[in-house]
């Protein structure tokens, strides 16, 4: 989705705040969030699964930019909790479950191609010309905007992958497997005379995401 | 972000921030602005301030998953206690100092970052697959992730809250050499700047350039002048260096 967290590229951001020492977690409740986020991903497993990225950039825009990055987690922990129908938001509200009833665990799907068949080879060759074909779909996508219509060079081959994209309610588009590549963009390419003239961005993509030049 | 009152967060105003949050993540969006009823807290920096209802509605969902028994207290305390604790750039540290000190330990972790660093037996998942990029005299590396906050959890830990924050990720593609201007880095311009966007499943890390004085030095003094700042790309090294971040 072409939404406020596709910000590569952006002005008026204002300048980059760091914090010296900066402890790992700010307080008690970003501590658990983590901890949740990382113990529930199990439990969505055979249910609604709303990919958690996707969970994050449907945050509305100026919600996005105005809350900070564990809030952000915890709206997505709860939206796909939600979604998958492990918690109700009577639950949320009351801190206390409608029932002790434990919910059915399913198995895991293998991350790995369980099909039996062959990696799909590559269509494109390293050193090759390639441009990033002008998509903009709804859903989640790991296709950056700056570089929509854009010409690269593939720089490496990084082998194959299943497809992270999203429809627009967050449910994955099957991840169907394919070569990822490591495509290399010249800067002045992507920001005209704003790139400098030796810099290069290098960007990963799934082949779906190019077409030859 | 706050302007509310230092009132005691009632059980009205729980219950109103969590449905309104609820409500806006699943897309409702008309009565978000409800959630905006908070307080600020203070944690010691300005740009990262919390309403204090957060922590209720976090406390409110872990209690509901340990009732219904699908998550054990102890469990996450072991999750945090991971990245809090034990993997962080200290893990990215000793990595590097061995690539200065080893060539043939160098030649394969830039050739295959998860097979030379799985020899350190870093505690902790490797789901990751590590690309390693060289810093040299004409050549700086730069690591970000403009969409999310994709980061090498293995080797840095968790990523500091500027790198997630919206001014490095939109600035650091279009205007690298500014950004690292800001972190005190002056680049002479023949040096060619390469900025990797962690868009995918690979995840990068910069070898920063050993720092010239450090001929006699051992691995295990090598390690502690490499800082977290010079593995994303954002700091050069030197001998005298102070390790200033985690």
């Amino acid at each position: 989705m072409n939404g406020i967290h596709d910000m590569g590229g952006m002005d008026g951001m204002g300048p980059i705040e760091r914090e010296a020492n900066e402890p790992v977690f700010h307080a008690e409740w970003e501590r658990r969030v983590y901890g949740l986020m990382r113990a529930t991903g199990r439990w969505t497993v055979g249910r609604t699964r709303v990919g958690f990225r996707w969970a994050i950039e449907s945050i509305p825009a100026k919600e996005y930019l105005r809350i900070s990055y564990y809030e952000k987690w915890f709206a997505m922990l709860t939206t796909r909790l939600l979604r998958a129908g492990l918690v109700t938001e009577e639950e949320l509200d009351s801190g206390q479950a409608a029932t002790g009833q434990r919910p059915r665990l399913y198995a895991r799907e293998s991350s790995e191609d369980v099909s039996g068949e062959p990696d799909p080879s590559p269509r494109f060759r390293e050193g090759e010309p390639i441009r990033v074909r002008n998509l903009h779909p709804r859903g989640h996508t790991r296709l950056p905007r700056y570089t929509r219509g854009k010409i690269g060079i593939v720089f490496k081959q990084r082998g194959v992958f299943g497809l992270q994209d999203t429809d627009e309610h967050g449910i994955s588009l099957g991840g169907r497997r394919q070569e990822v590549y490591t495509v290399r963009f010249g800067a002045q390419e992507l920001w005209g005379e704003r790139g400098g003239t030796s810099d290069s961005v290098y960007v990963e993509m799934w082949e779906d995401y190019l077409e030859p030049v | 972000m706050a302007k509310d009152e230092q009132d005691a967060v009632g059980r009205r105003k729980f219950l109103s921030g969590a449905a309104a949050t609820a409500a806006a993540m699943v897309g409702n969006t008309d009565d978000a602005s409800a959630g905006q009823d908070s307080e600020e807290q203070e944690h010691g920096h300005e740009h990262q301030t919390v309403p204090a209802d957060i922590a209720l509605r976090v406390k409110a969902l872990e209690s509901v998953l340990v009732e219904k028994k699908m998550v054990e207290p102890s469990e996450l305390d072991a999750i945090v206690d991971l990245y809090e604790n034990k993997v962080g750039p200290r893990n990215g540290a000793r990595v590097v100092a061995r690539a200065w000190t080893d060539p043939e330990f160098k030649r394969r972790l830039l050739e295959s970052a998860d097979e030379a660093i799985a020899e350190f037996g870093f505690e902790g998942p490797h789901q990751e697959h590590l690309l390693v990029v060289e810093n040299e005299p004409n050549v700086h590396n730069l690591v970000v992730c403009t969409l999310c906050s994709c980061y090498p959890w293995s080797t840095l830990g968790l990523p500091p809250v500027w790198y997630k924050s919206a001014p490095y990720r939109s600035r650091a593609v279009i205007d690298p050499r500014g950004v690292l201007e800001e972190f005190g880095v002056e680049l002479d311009a023949d040096v060619e700047v390469r900025v990797w966007d962690s868009t995918a499943e690979q995840r990068y890390m910069v070898l920063p350039e050993r720092p010239p004085g450090t001929d006699g030095m051992s691995e295990a003094e090598l390690e502690e002048l490499v800082s977290r700042d010079s593995m994303i790309g954002v700091a050069k090294l030197e001998a005298s260096t102070a390790r200033g971040d985690a």
